[in-house]
């Protein structure tokens, strides 16, 4: 970590001892952001950005408090720090409050290629040009290409410092890149949108623009001519990114906070079989060069490979050091310091690849919903009931045979995790959360 | 633990916190964007963040943040330039100045300078003490008693979650033509979470909150005894729920919260961006009939205290009540300064930002339905079979197709015109361009819900409202499980 940033959290945190604050720890992040869009060949926004933040939390005893700031000037953080430790003389005392041990802590950071440092900074005009040139090759895909909501070129560079009033600090730096496209098919009076996008730790990883402009245009054309399907109980496949989101609902049930509470679908399901027996979720956060590594979780604490569920059972929690102790078990290393406190994140969360490639388990299928699209947030994570609005295409004796919109897909999430008969063998971490295509024997689709 | 900010006039908040005085601003918009945009602004914000959490009867969670920035932007025909920082010093905002004019400034602008219609901004809510600085014991205090009424209302409460709040947002904004309007924001949020078990059976239910009003409105007629008897309502209720019917059915909304029909299925598709873009399933509709004669649906920044309300826009343009769709015809969109100068309409008062780091955005404010005459239980009466829906969790829209959904997270069956069994949430489903064709009856109950609303888009998140009678859908699909 650069000299100034350790500076700075070493003094907020003496200030805090020296106000009375038994034990603290410090967060800053540091970032630079360039975002380009580009709507129909022309320039639409361009955003320059730069911020900085310091979250900090202090420990009167048992008792805590959290304080952040985005203005670091001296008297703007001795105020932060004054405020913190006067809140946690307010708050309750709490048992298993407290910072992690220090002989816990990381003592090398490992080096996981999360900053680029390849070639010189592109100027605006070319970061401009990958957007235009993305969109260019959506809207020249098709004639029915109609129309663009736009494409958008994105990077951001960061900072990242943790520092604990025991005297341990250590950073990393990232960087990351990402190109998005999302144009509008149109036929007879009906329009559909949908979008591609590719994002990366490196610029020279980010896929060619061209290709994800015509990805995109291929996803909008599929949708064009779609129809509600009777309501019924079938097969339903999920694309990659949809299967991703329900990965997203296991890990929010199998969260600290969510478990402590007894809120959770997965409370008290420890070591107990919660899927199918070919199902493996894996918690990843040392893959080089992955979007969702970092060296070390928001309490200092090493990331590690951590397996949630193994062949069906469910063999690990996400804990911070917090709800570890709370639920009598300890940290997993999954704390997560957005905004001022301390919650649970993942890293790359993955389900792992099976044998079966995607056109085989669609062929499997006589009746069924391809799911490529959800919306809504009807996931009640305390019974696992699920209800969201769905768009895809409809599966007739193998065979993608037209569009649905406007149905619902339902069930319960485990009971759709049991009832997972097929997983594609196209597993590729595209973003912090992947799943390969996977098959759920029966759900409700609800539509006329 | 009080800051003294709430007290203070945007315009010497600033300059006296930082030097960064109105004059300065117009400087700056003048040498680096005048002549050469035609339309620039420079928006100031100072927030400050405070949240209080209450848990198994601890407070397990206190914190507060401060954020402050500034975003300067250039608009040059339909192109935007926008740069932002969080250090308020001058060379920086002359920088953001520099960079947002070399942006808009590529094509060569027209030499432009919009002047923008200037109303008088309103004054809808000026609070004899504001929620952030009323004393952290008395906030504590409620939260505990809203614990103990929570688990006094039912004994199968087995967990209670408590959170509280309050925020202050002060904004000056200064533009091209030389004006400067600024706000202070209030702003407070309670919610009660409840868990209940019964037989190894959990269930969540929740209940809330607020608007840009004193901590004191929480005392008023024992609100907080309301919030936490209904979350504790809410929780036990679906212990006995059934699982929810699926496919096409009659559907009775509620009066209130569940106006987030509105926001989803039509609200969305009336903002300024989207039409301009040819991109909403509304484009080109003004005029049209969208909507059964017995619907008017109204959008108004400008009702006292309320969460989604807001005295000038994040634009400095005054807010109004703007009617969307008046007897089922559509009457115009809800518009910020650029997408109105592009459409050749006026700003309408909409244009929001979540924060300086962000551009402005057309969104909503406070979405309604105007009441109708029906009596809300002859409404009911009149369905053979059906859903009757109160309350709702979130709600999701696809601009382009039209699609939306919102999903019940209390509802009823009715049979025979009768209102039956809880049945589990469910997400409805519809079309935005026509589901407001399926209005049959409109209740003489108009509500506007409890404050709670939060609209995201872009990336951004706001405050927002709804409100909605009783009223009757025919054919909506319901996202149930039985079959």
């Amino acid at each position: 970590m650069s000299e100034v940033d350790a500076t700075l959290l070493t003094d907020v945190l003496r200030r805090a001892t020296a106000r009375g604050a038994t034990a603290a720890d410090g967060f800053l992040i540091e970032e630079q952001s360039f975002s380009a869009s580009v709507r129909l060949g022309q320039v639409d926004t361009v955003t320059h950005s730069r911020e900085q933040r310091l979250a900090l939390r202090v420990f009167a005893g048992r008792a805590s408090a959290a304080a952040s700031t985005s203005d670091l000037s001296r008297e703007s953080l001795e105020r932060v720090v004054d405020e913190a430790t006067a809140l946690a003389r307010v708050t309750s005392e709490d048992p298993h409050a407290g910072l992690p041990d220090p002989s816990e802590l990381i003592e090398r950071v490992p080096e996981l290629e999360l900053e680029d440092h390849e070639g010189s900074e592109p100027t605006p005009e070319e970061k401009i040009e990958l957007a235009r040139r993305a969109e260019a090759a959506a809207l020249a895909a098709d004639p029915r290409i109609t129309n663009s909501e736009g494409a958008e070129y994105f990077d951001r560079r960061a900072r990242y410092a943790y520092a604990t009033s025991h005297g341990f600090a250590r950073g990393y730096s990232t960087s990351s890149f990402g190109l998005t496209v999302s144009p509008v098919a149109s036929k007879d009076g009906e329009m559909q949108r949908d979008a591609w996008y590719t994002y990366t730790r490196r610029r020279r990883a980010l896929e060619d623009a061209e290709s994800v402009g015509r990805t995109a245009a291929a996803r909008a054309l599929r949708r064009l001519g779609a129809r509600k399907v009777k309501t019924t109980e079938v097969p339903v496949i999920f694309d990659p990114d949809t299967a991703a989101s329900l990965l997203r609902s296991v890990a929010g049930a199998a969260s600290g906070p969510s478990l402590y509470r007894r809120a959770s679908f997965l409370f008290e399901r420890l070591g107990t079989r919660i899927a199918a027996p070919t199902v493996t979720i894996v918690d990843d956060g040392l893959l080089p060069g992955a979007l969702g590594s970092r060296p070390f979780d928001g309490e200092g604490l090493a990331t590690r490979r951590t397996v949630l569920v193994g062949e069906g059972t469910l063999e690990s929690y996400l804990l911070d050091t917090y709800s570890g102790r709370k639920l009598g078990l300890v940290s997993t290393h999954h704390a997560s310091r957005d905004g001022a406190g301390v919650s649970v994140g993942t890293n790359n969360l993955m389900l792992l690849a099976g044998p079966t490639s995607p056109e085989e388990l669609i062929g499997s299928v006589k009746s069924g919903l391809y799911v490529t699209e959800l919306i809504g947030f009807g996931i009640n994570g305390v019974t696992g009931d699920y209800s969201r609005g769905a768009a895809g295409l409809w599966i007739e004796d193998g065979r993608l045979a037209f569009p649905v919109e406007e149905v619902t897909v339902a069930g319960n999430l485990l009971e759709m995790l049991d009832r997972i008969d097929g997983i594609g063998n196209d597993l590729v971490l595209r973003d912090r959360v992947a799943a390969p295509t996977l098959k759920i024997a029966r759900m409700v689709v609800a539509g006329d | 633990m009080t800051d003294k900010v709430a007290r203070t006039r945007p315009e010497s908040f600033f300059s006296d916190r930082f030097n960064v005085t109105p004059g300065l601003m117009e400087r700056l918009l003048g040498n680096n964007l005048a002549g050469r945009v035609d339309d620039a602004d420079i928006y100031l914000e100072y927030r400050i963040n405070e949240e209080l959490v209450l848990e198994e009867n601890v407070v397990k969670k206190a914190s507060r943040h401060v954020s402050q920035g500034a975003g300067v932007r250039a608009q040059s025909g339909a192109r935007t330039g926008y740069a932002h920082t969080d250090d308020l010093a001058i060379q920086n905002l002359e920088e953001a100045a520099r960079q947002a004019r070399a942006i808009a400034d590529r094509s060569g602008g027209s030499g432009v300078i919009a002047v923008p219609g200037r109303g008088r901004p309103h004054d809808l809510y000026t609070l004899a003490e504001a929620p952030i600085v009323t004393e952290l014991t008395r906030k504590l205090d409620l939260l505990r008693k809203i614990d103990a009424a929570c688990r006094a209302a039912d004994p199968r409460v087995a967990q209670v979650i408590v959170s509280l709040t309050s925020e202050e947002v002060v904004m000056l904004i200064a533009t091209a033509s030389g004006w400067t309007v600024g706000d202070v924001r209030p702003l407070t949020r309670l919610n009660v979470t409840a868990i209940a078990e019964e037989g190894g059976k959990r269930e969540i239910g929740g209940f809330g909150g607020g608007g840009r009003v004193p901590f004191d409105f929480y005392l008023e007629a024992e609100r907080w005894k309301r919030f936490a008897t209904e979350a504790a309502r809410q929780a036990t209720l679906k212990l006995s729920a059934v699982d929810a019917p699926a496919g096409a059915m009659t559907v009775v909304l509620g009066p209130g919260w569940p106006g987030i029909l509105l926001h989803e299925a039509i609200g969305h598709g009336l903002e300024g961006d989207f039409n301009r873009k040819g991109v909403s399933a509304f484009a080109g509709r003004v005029g049209q009939k969208v909507a059964s004669e017995l619907v008017t649906v109204v959008d108004d920044g400008t009702i006292a205290n309320r969460r989604g309300s807001l005295n000038v826009d994040d634009e400095g343009t005054p807010t109004r009540r703007n009617v969307l769709i008046e007897n089922g015809i559509l009457r115009g969109y809800m518009q910020d300064r650029l997408n109105a100068r592009l459409m050749g309409d006026a700003a309408t008062g909409n244009g929001r930002r979540e924060s300086y780091a962000h551009p402005p955005l057309p969104r909503m404010t406070n979405t309604f339905m105007l009441a109708g005459e029906d009596d809300p239980r002859d409404i009911l009466r009149s369905v053979k079979h059906g859903l009757y829906a109160v309350n709702f969790g979130g709600g999701q829209v696809d601009i382009t197709s039209g699609k939306f959904v919102f999903s019940a997270s209390e509802a009823y069956l009715i049979e025979d015109g009768q209102v039956t069994k809880p049945v589990k949430g469910a997400t409805l489903i519809g079309n935005g361009p026509d589901a407001l064709t399926r209005v049959s009856r409109v209740g003489h109950d108009l509500a506007l819900d409890e404050g709670v609303g939060t609209c995201g888009k872009d990336g951004q998140s706001v405050p927002v409202g709804v409100g909605l009678p009783t009223i009757r859908l025919d054919g909506i699909t319901v996202g149930g499980t039985a079959v």
